[in-house]
């Protein structure tokens, strides 16, 4: 114990939330009362609608929606093949081969997001590969972002994993493809559903790059946001962004759960 | 040591394929990654060297280079990073410490809504300043009830302090993960006996506790430096006339003014930091051995 008494760890406790709500919990609190908020000309909303959530799904957002989750989904599903893929690759060269493969895999999380962004820009808008202006240059940059997170996540799970279980199996006549198959990808399962859980995550809430690359057909949300909070509009904006947070919030519990029962079995 | 005696024994996995080599596998992904990382990466670098169509040149890097602008804004990344990255150190290794050895019920909540917090977009906090401590925020309306103004006192969101607020809130939780899983791994019999012989908590924490600690800042600091330095959507939402950052450079030269070049030249400054950085921390991580990560 670090405090013996407990007036000590009262104080500390005290000191903990005084930090805690305002800087973490006040700011979440004000997006949800902002959501709901009729009209602001005080401390708090003076009354509450539910019209900005309703025009949030219904309108023009409900196709910026629809736009997010396609990219996440897409990108997610592209990024965690790719960064599964990469990772058991990697894990098969020997070490210096091994090293080299890994950084040029992880490099991704090292470029800002915006000049990911550019860079597509300046290299899709030309031939031979003319994608500026299509629903693709966005997917594009999502799954380069994520991908290196997909790749961290699963090689992290494949180092945790013993050698010998993949060993056995192919001493018994596994083949490689069966022993992948019916072995390593049951073994890992917990780290592919965190996985995918922040891909989707981070592509949900991607700016740097969308905002760089997206044609006005494929609007995601954040972009939408943004729109809306420069034209003035802060309680639509604030009523996207709680919506955005649900659906993440709500593919991660679920993603959680999957990965509890998962690591049962 | 099982597994190492069954290594031996066990003919190894890969030693039974025979067709393809153990690099073949690897291409695919590589070949992907090339195409959609390093074509576009390599078209930063001759975009700035060679402009739209051109020979190659540093006349591009000499005009952005010595502009105001850009000066301007390195200075400020590098400041408001720097800064933040301060912010996050101090901040997380209070709000960790307590949560890790005052344990309250509850606290692993607290742990949950951390990890949660890593998945949110950073522009939601931005957009909370405005409704928090904005012209027409709840702070100012309250400041104004109780000091009988009808002035908006507090004007600290749209400057540099502003920013650099949100990103401590939203990049703490990146420091507060690896100081946890540090903490976790203390023996706590070590505080229990320095506590008995009567050493002060202060005491306790600077000569058991932070030491201990010192890996995890050293990783969340490099860590939170680096992401605060690309920080973008933070600035964008807060949008303050005279905040401008090397990612709000890249994007208004290449979006609102079409000037690719330029954006470019920027890019390639800000790629070069960030990659410095990257391999900053990745060392640290490896020096501290490999203590768990956030995501890498």
């Amino acid at each position: 114990m670090l405090f013996s008494s407990r007036l000590g760890r009262c104080i500390a406790w005290v000191v903990f939330f005084a930090l805690f709500l305002p800087v973490f919990g006040l700011p979440l609190f004000m997006v949800g009362a902002a959501s709901v908020a009729g009209q602001w000309n005080g401390v708090l909303p003076s009354h509450l609608t539910t019209q900005h959530l309703a025009d949030a799904v219904q309108k023009r957002a409900g196709e910026e929606l629809v736009t997010s989750l396609v990219t996440g989904l897409v990108a997610s599903v592209v990024a965690l093949t790719l960064g599964t893929w990469a990772a058991l690759a990697v894990r098969r060269l020997r070490r210096r081969g091994r090293r080299i493969a890994g950084t040029l895999f992880m490099l991704p999380i090292a470029v800002p997001s915006v000049s990911v962004g550019l860079g597509l820009l300046v290299a899709f808008s030309r031939p031979p590969l003319l994608l500026n202006g299509t629903p693709y240059i966005v997917l594009i940059a999502h799954v380069v972002l994520v991908t290196a997170f997909a790749y961290g996540s699963v090689s992290a799970g494949l180092a945790r994993l013993p050698a010998h279980y993949e060993q056995v199996a192919a001493s018994l006549g596994g083949r490689p493809g069966y022993v992948l198959r019916r072995v390593t990808l049951p073994l890992i399962t917990p780290s592919l559903v965190a996985a995918a859980g922040l891909c989707f995550a981070l592509s949900m809430g991607e700016l740097g790059a969308t905002i760089m690359v997206y044609p006005p057909d494929w609007v995601t949300l954040p972009v939408g946001i943004f729109a809306l909070t420069d034209r003035g509009s802060v309680f639509d904006g604030a009523a996207l962004t709680v919506l955005l947070l649900g659906v993440t919030i709500a593919v991660l519990l679920v993603v959680s759960r999957i990965r509890t029962r998962a690591s049962f079995r | 040591m099982s597994s190492a005696a069954l290594s031996i024994d066990v003919p190894r996995a890969e030693a039974r394929e025979r067709g393809a080599p153990r690099w073949a596998w690897v291409i695919l992904p590589l070949l992907v990654l090339v195409v959609i990382f390093f074509y576009p990466l390599f078209f930063i670098v001759k975009q700035s060297l060679a402009g739209d169509a051109g020979p190659l040149t540093l006349a591009h890097y000499a005009t952005v280079l010595s502009s105001g602008v850009f000066k301007a804004a390195l200075g400020r990344t590098v400041e408001i990073a720097a800064l933040s990255t301060v912010g996050c150190l101090v901040l997380g290794f209070v709000l960790a410490l307590i949560v890790a050895f005052v344990p309250f019920p509850g606290s692993r909540v607290i742990g949950g809504f951390i990890d949660t917090i890593l998945a949110f977009p950073s522009f939601l906090i931005a957009l909370s300043f405005t409704f928090l401590y904005g012209s027409a925020g709840a702070f100012n309306f309250l400041l104004m009830d109780l000091l009988h103004t009808t002035e908006p006192p507090i004007d600290f969101v749209y400057t540099k302090w502003g920013v650099i607020l949100a990103e401590v809130t939203f990049y703490t939780p990146f420091v507060m993960r690896p100081l946890l899983a540090a903490f976790s791994q203390l023996d706590n019999a070590l505080i229990e006996v320095a506590s008995s012989l009567g050493a002060r908590p202060l005491r306790i924490i600077r000569q058991i506790i932070f030491p201990e600690a010192v890996p995890a800042l050293l990783a969340g600091g490099s860590l939170c430096l680096l992401l605060t330095l690309n920080e973008f959507g933070i600035v964008l939402f807060i949008g303050a006339k005279g905040v401008i950052t090397l990612p709000m450079v890249i994007y208004g030269k290449a979006i609102q003014e079409f000037d690719y070049t330029a954006g470019c030249v920027v890019a390639v400054v800000n790629i070069a930091l960030s990659i410095a950085l990257y391999s900053l921390y990745r060392f640290v991580l490896a020096r501290s051995g490999g203590g768990r990560a956030v995501f890498v």
